[in-house]
C-alpha cells in the first residue's frame, strides 16, 4: 500500500510535452530525495514512455503520483495513458529491439528494466496505459 | 531550451550539448553536424555531453547515427563527458552503444582523435 501525497498531470500532445514530462518527473523526484542515479533512471523511463504515448498512442497524458510506502519510503508512480490503437501483441512489444515505428525498440522494454514496478494495460482499438513505479532507496542513516 | 554549439578547432568539430533536447533538436543537430563535417573537411567530431542530465534511446540513436554518417565522410566521432548516472541508465536501458568512441574529457577526446591517446 502506498499513500498518495500529490498528483501531477501533464498532457502529451506534441514533442515539447516529452520535455515537460521529464521536467515534472525530475522536479517531483528531487523534492523527495531520490538519488541522482534514481532520478536519472526514472526521468529516462519517463522520456521513453512519453514518446511512446505521443508516437504510438497519438498523444495522451502522464499522471505522476508522489507517494509514500508504509515504511515511509518516497515513491513515484508514472502512468501514461493514450486512446490510440492499443498493442495487439504484448510479448512482441516488450521484446528488445522490436519497433513498430522505426525506433530502437527499447522504449517499453527499457523502461520496464529501469522501473521497480511495471504494468501494461492495453486493448486493441481502445488504448494503452503503461505504469511504472519507483522507490527511493535512501542510504541507511547511522 | 537547449543550447548546442559547434566550434571548429583545427580539423575537429567540437560540439557541446546542454539542456533539454527535443527529438527535433536532436535530428536538427544530426543534419547540421553532418553538413558541417562535409563542408569543413573535419577529420574528427568531438561531442561533449557533460551538460546532459539524461540520454534516452532517441538521443542515443542520434549520437550513434552522427558517428555512422561522419565515418562515411571520413571523420571519427568521440563522445566525451558522459555523466556516470547517465552511463548506468543507458546500460540498464540496453544501450551500450558499441562502436561509439568515448573519452572522459575533452582533452582525452582530442588526444584520441589525434591518435595519441595518453596511457592511463
Amino acid at each position: 500500500m502506498t499513500d498518495i501525497l500529490t498528483v501531477h498531470e501533464v498532457r502529451i500532445n506534441e514533442e515539447i510535452d516529452i520535455v515537460h514530462v521529464r521536467q515534472a518527473a525530475r522536479d517531483l523526484a528531487v523534492s523527495v530525495g531520490f538519488s541522482l542515479v534514481e532520478q536519472t533512471k526514472l526521468v529516462t523511463a519517463a522520456s521513453e514512455l512519453a514518446r511512446n504515448t505521443l508516437v504510438h498512442g497519438n498523444g495522451g497524458r502522464a499522471r505522476i503520483e508522489l507517494g509514500r510506502a508504509l515504511d515511509g519510503t518516497p515513491t513515484l508512480r508514472l502512468a501514461f495513458t493514450d486512446t490510440g490503437p492499443g498493442i495487439a501483441d504484448i510479448d512482441q512489444a516488450l521484446t528488445d529491439g522490436y519497433s513498430s515505428a522505426g525506433g530502437l525498440g527499447l522504449g517499453l522494454s527499457g523502461a520496464r528494466r529501469l522501473a521497480d514496478d511495471f504494468d501494461l494495460d492495453t486493448e486493441p482499438g481502445k488504448g494503452t496505459t503503461v505504469t511504472v513505479g519507483f522507490r527511493a532507496r535512501r542510504p541507511a542513516r547511522g | 531550451m537547449s543550447r548546442t554549439s559547434v566550434i571548429e578547432l583545427q580539423d575537429v568539430l567540437l560540439v557541446t550539448i546542454q539542456g533539454e533536447l527535443t527529438d527535433r533538436d536532436a535530428m536538427a543537430l544530426q543534419e547540421e553536424l553532418t553538413s558541417s563535417v562535409a563542408s569543413s573537411s573535419a577529420r574528427g567530431v568531438l561531442i561533449d555531453v557533460s551538460g546532459l542530465d539524461i540520454v534516452d534511446s532517441f538521443l542515443a540513436r542520434t549520437l550513434h547515427d552522427i558517428a555512422a554518417a561522419s565515418a562515411l565522410l571520413a571523420a571519427d566521432t568521440v563522445v566525451v563527458g558522459m555523466r556516470p548516472e547517465v552511463a548506468i541508465t543507458l546500460v540498464e536501458l540496453g544501450l551500450t552503444l558499441p562502436g561509439l568512441g568515448t573519452a572522459l574529457t575533452v582533452a582525452d577526446g582530442m588526444d584520441k582523435l589525434n591518435g595519441s591517446a595518453r596511457p592511463r
